[in-house]
């Protein structure tokens, strides 16, 4: 627990902003969490310039090579540079998690304020609809409609994005209800501000805390179940690079080029622990309810 | 009780409208005429005919909905258009295979998940519960199809302990069976016994605070008793309803485990049929899982209230 000092006691808003950061910034694993997601968004951004090699121009003299000066992380089945598809491979991997989180918070969250502040009706009518696609797996789902939809990343997002929404509509409807009770509400009702204003300016940002972290632990989640559907072969579509497509490439050659395997599996996996770490210090750090 | 549970019955039927309804849609999104695409290559205008009149593609949607759904009530789930042979028994043939991947590997998650969340609740900011924390934060981060990549590289390419890939059934060869679901079901049960353990530990810490166990320690009562006796039973209950969630993380990780272990179960049947362009058996599958996770939900509902004698007394 930080000390209270002083200036804290000043300036209530300023220490309450103070003392969170400070809780972060103590976190070490959540800082660790920060420092990686930060070096794989850099490597996103910057891969035209780091890539060594085109991602996607084949070279048949050069098909399976292992680890080496020449190229790093060894070459794929078609002769590719491993390291130049996974720096252009993360930008697919990062955009699917962020992206797919997106569509769910933006129909998740409004969702799940009208279910929470509005009740009856409206509120029977969400739970159920929520309930009906929670009630299909994540993954069934998502093929389920990248099947139907046909495969790419694009509808490999929106698949994703659809079956993460609910649980945002349900968290939201939680907080939302947990905070309806509260005196501010009813004074807010009681000067007669109208609804929306009363969910934008009052509820929403009363629950956004919980919303935030759990948005972080989605990106983990969306980020591994874009490698999934890539993996699958419903995702990112040859010859463009994602983690779980190359996975997918990978798996043909386990014996021949075991190299091939190691480095995107890697990289998915210290991206989705950057993401749950910074999830799980942003939650000591904001909803400290959890243990 | 009875009450309570004929009320979860009723909560479930207006899920379970909705939840057909989605699957129905589903072929909706198909672009095109579907019965071209349920033809495969067949062009012959009688038969396009015959096909949209079977399948009620020249009724309105609401009626075309209410023949499927019928149908599907009556177990008729379709045809699969690669293999011509009912969706119903396409399923039935693969469940078994997966249900025995997914015992096996709830049986591991069981063994891991459970013990490992007890001792870092126990153990709380010592070396154990840090240890038992980043394996499990590790195991919610990997990929598990990953996992049985780099299980198969060691333990089938490079020691050569155990097979690669392949499945011989539990019925012509039991200790065969066994050692090919070796690998599968530990991939597939470390990546539940993370999620369990992380529940466990949650729920545990919950208990192991309250009022009663601190007067069980007062008693005098050693620690395995409290901790066994008194907190475990009470950390089942947000245990137990967790189990839905599980089933969820086991359906998904069964698809892409049998994927990886070319296991023909029910996971492969979906992969091959989305590849396949085999509507009917997507649909099938989806709307079975779907049913089995509502009726899953429905007994953790009423196991919830069974465990839980405050609930039952209400």
């Amino acid at each position: 627990m930080t000390a209270v000092t002083a200036e804290a006691l000043a300036s209530p808003a300023k220490s309450r902003r103070g003392r969170a950061l400070g809780v972060f910034m103590s976190n070490r694993a959540a800082v660790a969490g920060g420092i990686i997601i930060a070096a794989f968004v850099l490597a996103a951004l910057l891969a035209p310039l780091l890539a060594p090699y085109d991602p996607i121009k084949t070279n048949f003299l050069a098909i399976r090579k292992p680890p080496s000066v020449m190229y790093l992380l060894g070459t794929d089945e078609l002769g590719r540079d491993i390291l130049s598809r996974l720096l252009w491979g993360a930008r697919a991997s990062l955009m699917a998690g962020c992206i797919s989180v997106a569509i769910a918070m933006s129909l998740g969250v409004p969702l799940g304020l009208i279910a929470g502040y509005f009740g009856g009706v409206l509120d029977a009518v969400i739970s159920r609809v929520t309930e009906a696609l929670l009630s299909c797996p994540f993954l069934v789902l998502a093929i389920a409609l990248g099947a139907f939809l046909g495969p790419s990343l694009g509808n490999a997002m929106i698949a994703i994005g659809l079956s993460a929404m609910p649980i945002f509509a349900r968290l939201t409807r939680g907080q939302v209800m947990a905070v309806r009770a509260e005196d501010y509400m009813e004074g807010a009702r009681a000067i007669g501000l109208p609804d929306r204003w009363i969910i934008l300016r009052y509820v929403l940002p009363n629950v956004l805390s919980p919303i935030i972290v759990q948005a972080t632990l989605a990106i983990a989640t969306a980020i591994i179940a874009e490698a999934s559907l890539s993996f699958l072969g419903l995702g990112q579509q040859p010859p463009a690079a994602s983690w779980g497509a190359m996975l997918n490439a990978a798996k043909n050659y386990l014996e021949q080029a075991p190299w091939m395997s190691l480095s995107p599996g890697i990289a998915i996996f210290l991206t989705v622990l950057g993401f749950n770490l910074l999830g799980d210090g942003l939650r000591d750090m904001l909803d400290p309810r959890e243990f | 009780m009875l009450r309570f549970i004929a009320w979860r019955l009723t909560l479930a039927v207006p899920t379970l409208v909705l939840v057909t309804m989605f699957v129905f849609s589903l072929q909706k999104l198909l672009p095109g005429d579907p019965v071209l695409t349920l033809a495969g290559e067949e062009r012959d205008p009688q038969v396009l005919e015959y096909l949209r009149h079977k399948y009620h593609f020249d009724d309105p949607i609401p009626l075309q909905y209410l023949a499927w759904v019928g149908s599907a009530v009556r177990g008729d789930l379709g045809m699969s258009l690669k293999t011509d042979q009912p969706v119903l028994r396409l399923i039935a043939q693969k469940l078994p295979i997966t249900i025995e991947l997914a015992a096996l590997s709830m049986l591991v998650a069981l063994l891991i998940g459970i013990p490992t969340g007890i001792i870092a609740a126990v153990r709380r900011g010592e070396a154990a519960d840090y240890a038992a924390n980043i394996v499990a934060l590790s195991g919610i981060s990997i990929p598990h199809f990953w996992l049985g990549v780099l299980l198969i590289l060691l333990f089938a390419v490079e020691l050569h302990w155990l097979p690669a890939s392949g499945f011989v059934p539990l019925a012509e060869d039991p200790p065969a069976n066994l050692q090919s679901m070796i690998l599968p079901s530990f991939v597939l049960g470390t990546g539940l016994a993370a999620t369990l353990m992380r529940h466990t530990r949650s729920a545990m810490l919950a208990v192991l605070r309250s009022d009663y166990i601190r007067t069980a320690r007062a008693k005098g009562l050693l620690p395995p008793a409290v901790i066994l006796k008194h907190a475990f039973r009470n950390a089942l209950v947000p245990i137990v309803t967790l189990s839905t969630l599980l089933f969820g993380e086991l359906i998904g990780g069964a698809v892409l485990t049998e994927q990886v272990f070319n296991i023909p179960g029910f996971g492969k049947l979906i992969v091959d049929a989305v590849f396949n362009r085999d509507y009917a058996v997507v649909q099938g599958v989806v709307l079975c899982v779907a049913v089995a996770f509502i009726l899953l939900n429905l007994l953790a509902d009423v196991l919830y209230v069974l465990i839980n004698p405050r609930m039952r007394a209400a």
